[in-house]
């Protein structure tokens, strides 16, 4: 690793400050960010945990919308947001316990791994991404592999997901790092349903329109048959071609209809 | 530099350590606490699995700094007071849970965890909560016995393979 110094701010406010220092960045749980520090692939000279901050941690309920703080581990989303399963469980399948304990929403969303499960989540349940600044539609957030509206310096303070009638994550796991070798949440809405799906596309996570139209009007795993996606675009690496993500797209997304019954 | 403090093993101990100092340098360097060990440094494989504030955590994928204040425990912590083991460690002797012993102290911490968690876990529930830590001996069987074996479950019935 390349020297930086690590400051512990316990507010948003002092974070801010400190990330508008020179090559300044945030360190949620760092599973992502460290093992990138140690490839060198990132070489901040100020490192701002934001772990100490409780005031981005809470999770609560209310109105029928879930809002959990940026800083909140995978682990207390597992444990605490029983208001929405389909979330809590997911939560609960990212990487294993102690990967859980220190990994938080807010550095998934911000890395935006074209594997990761959060995106999913958020784009299927047209979340509202908050940060320090603003407010930002899922929908507007997400720009493509590892990219998202966020400017420099800006934290990821809170994300608010509607909660659906019904929902479902499913994935289909990269066996040795248990990431998605493709990821289908499906969230059924009183206004409509829509599917995201992870692991799959060279553009990262996005909505499978075609599959939204045809389980808005039949919400049943047979109103997806004949539909499917093509191979072009879709990622290709030793563990999966892209016709056979495009087709485990197809499979996940009917499995996760039948889950979310 | 800074200086951080935290409580390893139930004792109080002060360093100053650069920003990129890992936990797993600080516990093994400064303190000579070698019985976390580091297998990848690339969170994958588990042998650094310390307990910080209460929950497991890979050491190699934590800094030092981000541990002011907390209360650590290592592996050298695990036994009992009296310097005898505990029923994990116990356990693992018992039932051959280890072959080289590389992987024994992540599992040993890891699975202090679960039976935190689920006094009585499954075989499934076992394996499950063990995916992030790996044995290069691939012992798991060993392992998955004597963790149920330490949860009071009688494992008369499995077979050593
Ligand atoms: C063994 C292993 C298995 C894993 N399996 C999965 C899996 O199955 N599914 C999955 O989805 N993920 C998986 N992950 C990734 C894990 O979920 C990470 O925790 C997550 O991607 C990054 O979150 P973090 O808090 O650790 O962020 P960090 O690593 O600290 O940071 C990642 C990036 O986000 C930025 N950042 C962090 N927090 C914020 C914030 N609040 N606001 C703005 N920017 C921020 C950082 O500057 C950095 O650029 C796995 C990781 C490991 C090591
Ligand atoms: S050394 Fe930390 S997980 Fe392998
Ligand atoms: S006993 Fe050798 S790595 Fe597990």
């Amino acid at each position: 690793m390349y020297s930086f110094e690590i400051e512990s701010p316990v507010s948003v406010a002092d974070a801010v400050a400190a990330l508008g220092k020179e090559e300044a960045q945030a360190l949620g749980g760092g599973q992502t960010l460290i093992p990138s520090l140690k490839a060198r692939l990132a070489a901040p000279a100020v490192l701002v945990s934001l772990s100490k901050i409780d005031e981005i941690k809470g999770i609560s309920a209310a109105d029928g919308v879930l809002s959990i703080g940026g800083g909140a581990t995978h682990a207390s989303v597992a444990a605490e947001a029983g208001a929405y399963p389909a979330l809590a469980a997911l939560a609960a399948n990212i990487g294993d316990p102690a990967v859980r304990n220190r990994g938080t929403i807010g550095g998934s969303l911000a890395n935006n791994d074209p594997a990761a499960c959060y995106p999913a989540a958020a784009l299927a349940s047209g979340a509202t991404i908050v940060t320090n600044t603003r407010e930002i539609a899922a929908d507007d957030y997400f720009e493509g592999m590892f990219t998202t509206a966020l400017e420099d310096g800006e934290i990821v303070t809170e994300v608010r997901f509607p909660i659906p009638e019904k929902a479902a994550y499913v994935k289909f796991e990269q066996p040795a790092s248990r990431f998605a070798l493709v990821g289908v949440f499906v969230a059924k809405y009183p206004d409509g349903v829509r599917v995201a799906v992870t692991g799959a596309s060279e553009e990262g996570v996005f909505r499978w329109e075609e599959a939204e139209a045809a389980l808005s009007g039949n919400f049943s795993a047979s109103a997806l048959d004949g539909l499917s996606l093509p191979a072009e675009g879709m990622m290709g690496d030793l563990h999966a071609a892209p016709d056979y993500r495009a087709h485990l797209v197809g499979v996940m997304t009917r499995r996760a209809v039948t889950a979310a019954q | 530099m800074t200086k951080v403090t935290m409580t390893v093993n139930g004792k109080a101990v002060s360093k100053e350590v650069s920003g990129n100092t890992l936990m797993t340098e600080f516990l093994r360097d400064a303190l000579h606490l070698t019985g976390t060990h580091v297998g990848c440094d690339t969170s994958q494989c588990g042998a650094c699995v310390i307990h910080v504030d209460g929950k497991s955590v890979k050491a190699c994928t934590m800094f030092a700094a981000e541990a002011e204040g907390a209360e650590v425990v290592t592996i050298e912590g695990m036994a009992n007071p009296d310097g005898s083991l505990s029923v994990i460690q116990q356990a693992f002797q018992d039932h051959h849970g280890l072959q080289c012993g590389f992987c024994t102290p992540g599992m040993v911490m890891t699975a202090a965890k679960l039976l935190e968690e689920n006094p009585s876990p499954s075989e499934h529930e076992i394996r499950d909560y063990l995916e992030g830590n790996i044995c290069r001996c691939t012992g798991y069987h060993n392992i998955v016995k004597a963790i149920m074996a330490a949860s009071g479950q009688d494992v008369s019935g499995i077979a050593a393979e």
